[in-house]
This record gives C-alpha cells, sequence and structure tokens, in this order.
C-alpha cells in the first residue's frame, strides 16, 4: 500500500500529475472575489471563511477524477485489483494521496488568502485547523464518488452531481468553525462535528468505494 | 496447486459468451487458449482473474496465486522503465532484480520514460511485472501482440521456464507459440446454442 501511496504522489509531481491544478484554481477563486464584490473590508472579512471554504471544496473536486481514471483508462486499476492489496486498501492508499496533493496544499494556501480577504487575526488557527481536520473527508468522499464513475469517459459531471450534496454538511461545519471564531463565540462544537465527519469518511469511505470498484471492474 | 473450471458460463454484458467450460490444469501446465475474436477468450481470463464472475459453474483456484495481464499494459508513462517495475515489486512485495529486467530485454531502458518506449517495448516491461509478482499462476490475454518474433520467442521461454518449475501459465494467443508442456483449448467449442440469438432484442433488453 505504501508503494501504490509514494507512487500516487511521485505521479502527482511529474508531468501532466495535476499537483497544481486544485491550487492555481483556489488562488484564482480567492482572489478574484474581491474584485467581484468590491473592496468593502467588513464585507470582505464577514465572507471570507465561507468563500475559503467553498474555493477549497471546489478546488478538491476539480482533481477528483484523476483518482481512479487514470488507472482504470491504463490497465492498472485491474492488476491491481488482482494483487495482494484489498480493494480498500487500494481506495484508502489513493484517497490518501489525494489529500497530500491537494487538501494539505490548500489547508496550507488559505492562510495567505486569507489575509487577502481581511479575515480578522484569531481566526487564522481555527480556519488552519478546520480545513486540515475537513480537507480529508472531502478526499475520501471524493474517492467514493469517483470509484463509482471510473467507468465512464467524461463522468466529471455525474462525480460532481454524486459527491457534492456529500460534501454539503464538511461544508457547513466548516465555516462555521471559521465564523464563530470571528463572532467571538465557542467554534469547538462545530470542530468537533467536522472531527466526526471526516473519522466517518476515513472509516466507512474505502470499504464504499471497494465496492464501487468491484462492480464497475465486472464489465 | 491445481487450477479446476468445472461448467463455467460466462456472460458479457447481457450476453452470454461461453458455456461449459471445464478444464484441469496441475502445477507445469500450459493452457493456450484459442478461438475466433469474441469468443470469450478475455471475458474467461478476466473471470479466472476474479474481475468478474462466472454466471454458473464451479472454479476452484486461490486467487492469491494469481498474476493477471490484460490487454492494456499497466505501464505509468509518467515512470521510467526502473520506477514502473519497482512500484509492482512493491505491490507484490517482491524484490525487483536485475535478473527480471534481463529476461525481457529492459536493460539498455532502465532509465528510460516509459512514455518513450515503443508499443513493443511497453508490453516487455507489462510482461516483466508477472515473473516480479512471484506468483504460481499467470493469467495472460495476448501476451504477444505487438512483439517481434525474437521477443515473442522470449515471451515463450519464460512461460515454458514458469512451467517447468512448476507454475501454470493459462494465455490467449493467435500465434503458435513454441511451449513444450502447452495444451490448447478451442473455445469456439464452448460458444452458447445461438439460436437466440435474436430473442435478447426481442425480450427487451433494450
Amino acid at each position: 500500500m505504501l508503494a501504490l501511496f509514494t507512487r500516487d504522489l511521485k505521479l502527482a509531481f511529474r508531468s501532466g500529475g495535476g499537483f497544481g491544478l486544485a491550487l492555481a484554481f483556489f488562488l484564482i477563486v480567492v482572489m478574484f472575489v474581491p474584485f467581484g464584490v468590491g473592496s468593502d473590508l467588513n464585507l470582505l472579512a464577514r465572507i471570507a471563511p465561507g468563500i475559503l471554504w467553498i474555493g477549497a471544496l471546489l478546488a478538491c473536486l476539480l482533481s477528483l477524477d484523476r483518482i481512479f481514471q487514470l488507472d482504470y483508462e491504463d490497465g492498472t486499476l485491474d492488476v491491481l485489483a488482482t494483487s495482494p492489496l484489498p480493494l480498500s486498501g487500494i481506495a484508502a492508499a489513493k484517497a490518501t494521496a489525494h489529500w497530500v496533493t491537494t487538501g494539505l496544499p490548500l489547508t496550507l494556501a488559505a492562510i495567505p488568502l486569507g489575509y487577502l480577504l481581511n479575515m480578522p487575526a484569531p481566526a487564522y488557527i481555527w480556519l488552519l485547523t478546520s480545513l486540515a481536520i475537513g480537507t480529508p473527508a472531502l478526499s475520501f468522499i471524493g474517492a467514493f464518488g469517483a470509484a463509482i464513475t471510473v467507468g465512464i469517459k467524461r463522468g466529471g459531471l455525474l462525480l460532481s452531481l454524486l459527491v457534492l450534496p456529500l460534501y454539503i454538511p464538511t461544508l457547513i461545519f466548516g465555516a462555521v468553525t471559521v465564523t464563530k471564531s470571528i463572532e467571538g463565540t465557542n467554534p469547538l462544537p462545530s470542530l468537533v462535528l467536522l472531527a466526526g465527519l471526516t473519522l466517518f469518511s476515513l472509516v466507512i469511505m474505502p470499504f464504499t468505494s471497494a465496492l464501487a470498484l468491484k462492480s464497475n471492474l465486472k464489465s | 496447486m491445481t487450477v479446476k473450471a468445472s461448467k463455467i458460463c460466462c456472460t458479457r454484458g447481457v450476453r452470454q459468451v461461453l458455456q461449459d467450460v471445464s478444464f484441469n490444469l496441475a502445477s507445469g501446465d500450459c493452457l493456450i487458449l484459442r478461438g475466433p475474436n469474441g469468443v470469450g477468450k478475455s471475458t474467461l481470463l478476466r473471470v479466472l482473474a476474479g474481475l468478474s464472475q462466472a454466471t454458473t459453474g464451479k472454479l476452484d483456484l486461490d486467487p492469491d496465486d494469481v498474476a493477471y495481464s490484460g490487454h492494456l499494459d499497466a505501464v505509468k508513462f509518467q515512470l521510467t522503465v526502473a520506477e514502473n517495475l519497482s512500484f509492482w515489486a512493491g505491490v507484490y512485495g517482491t524484490n525487483m532484480t536485475d535478473e527480471v529486467i534481463k529476461n525481457f530485454g529492459l536493460k539498455p531502458l532502465k532509465n528510460r520514460l516509459a512514455a518513450n518506449l515503443s508499443a513493443g517495448q511497453k508490453r516487455r516491461l507489462g510482461l516483466a511485472r508477472m515473473t516480479l509478482s512471484g506468483r504460481k499462476i499467470w493469467l495472460m490475454d495476448e501476451p504477444t501482440t505487438s512483439l517481434d518474433a525474437q521477443h515473442t520467442t522470449l515471451i515463450a521461454q519464460s512461460i515454458s521456464a514458469h512451467c517447468a518449475s512448476g507454475g501454470i501459465a493459462i494465455l490467449s494467443t493467435h500465434l503458435d507459440l513454441d511451449i513444450a508442456c502447452a495444451k490448447i483449448l478451442n473455445l469456439a467449442q464452448f460458444a452458447p446454442n445461438r439460436t437466440t440469438d435474436t430473442s435478447v432484442f426481442l425480450e427487451g433488453s433494450f
């Protein structure tokens, strides 16, 4: 499983690997918001948590279809499925690699971008923690969606439709955590719920992904 | 170690392609699947590999012994030949040896990106995985596609060597490979009775 994880990291950084894609999209979305809504600093500070979380979520969505599709197209997935690795382990390794190349850089990039949106100082630590805790759920739920749509050519639309509703709880609790820290109320309860969602995804999604992959490989 | 198939039926999509396929293989056997295009060679190999399931019949083989090689080479273009092989060695928990690289004529290509290989060279890289896997039962779907005469012989030799060392190989090919222990199974004899061929349409599959 380690071999698969390190290979996926290696591929992400090689040409055509798509490492920069999500990050660049995130930067563009967030940097364009002040142009769109104007330079009212109070307004920007108020919407910053929502913008940052939505931006991170959409950026994550952008690279989901690569999780299994590339391996499916060149026959690697067939061979992996007959290898000693269990399908759930394959899904977990690939979702983790996706998080390291997408969720983690997004989390780190959110700090300077929060500054661009005039986010108040006490919110930074909560932004960092909520993204660090929440983005693994995005990768694992996304891997499930990618596993369902793996046989479909250009299944990006279907993948988005499947995955976005499942992302909503993570988005709500993630953004609320940051908003509450700005308002001065206790952000901890929503952060704990966010952590709960992530733990749930980490446990369940590799197995559901394995089932989806198994039925998709049949044809 | 044996592979036993008794009365296996396979479907592809909604269409049944093979009916009552039976064979027994023991250590050292090599089975060559023959038959015209579309007869179900790949479908049978996928069933044997555990990627899809037989609709009826009994299949007796240990999935932990199987190494599968399909139509596609399972080669990553962005990685070098050595990186591709060491990845698969990692997956199968074996070691990449120079012997494998040499046996498949990959030594001069070792540090080249797989994207820059020819079709035949990629094929060899894909097949080198079988030796690397250290598994006993090889399932190969047309392994000789895009290989030249010299390397076809090389592959036939490595299959013979695998069988001689107690392994089992099941492959589909349209060429006459020089494998001493090979049995030939013509799948055309297992084609289901096609009198009902039009009924798939009439029975409302569409």
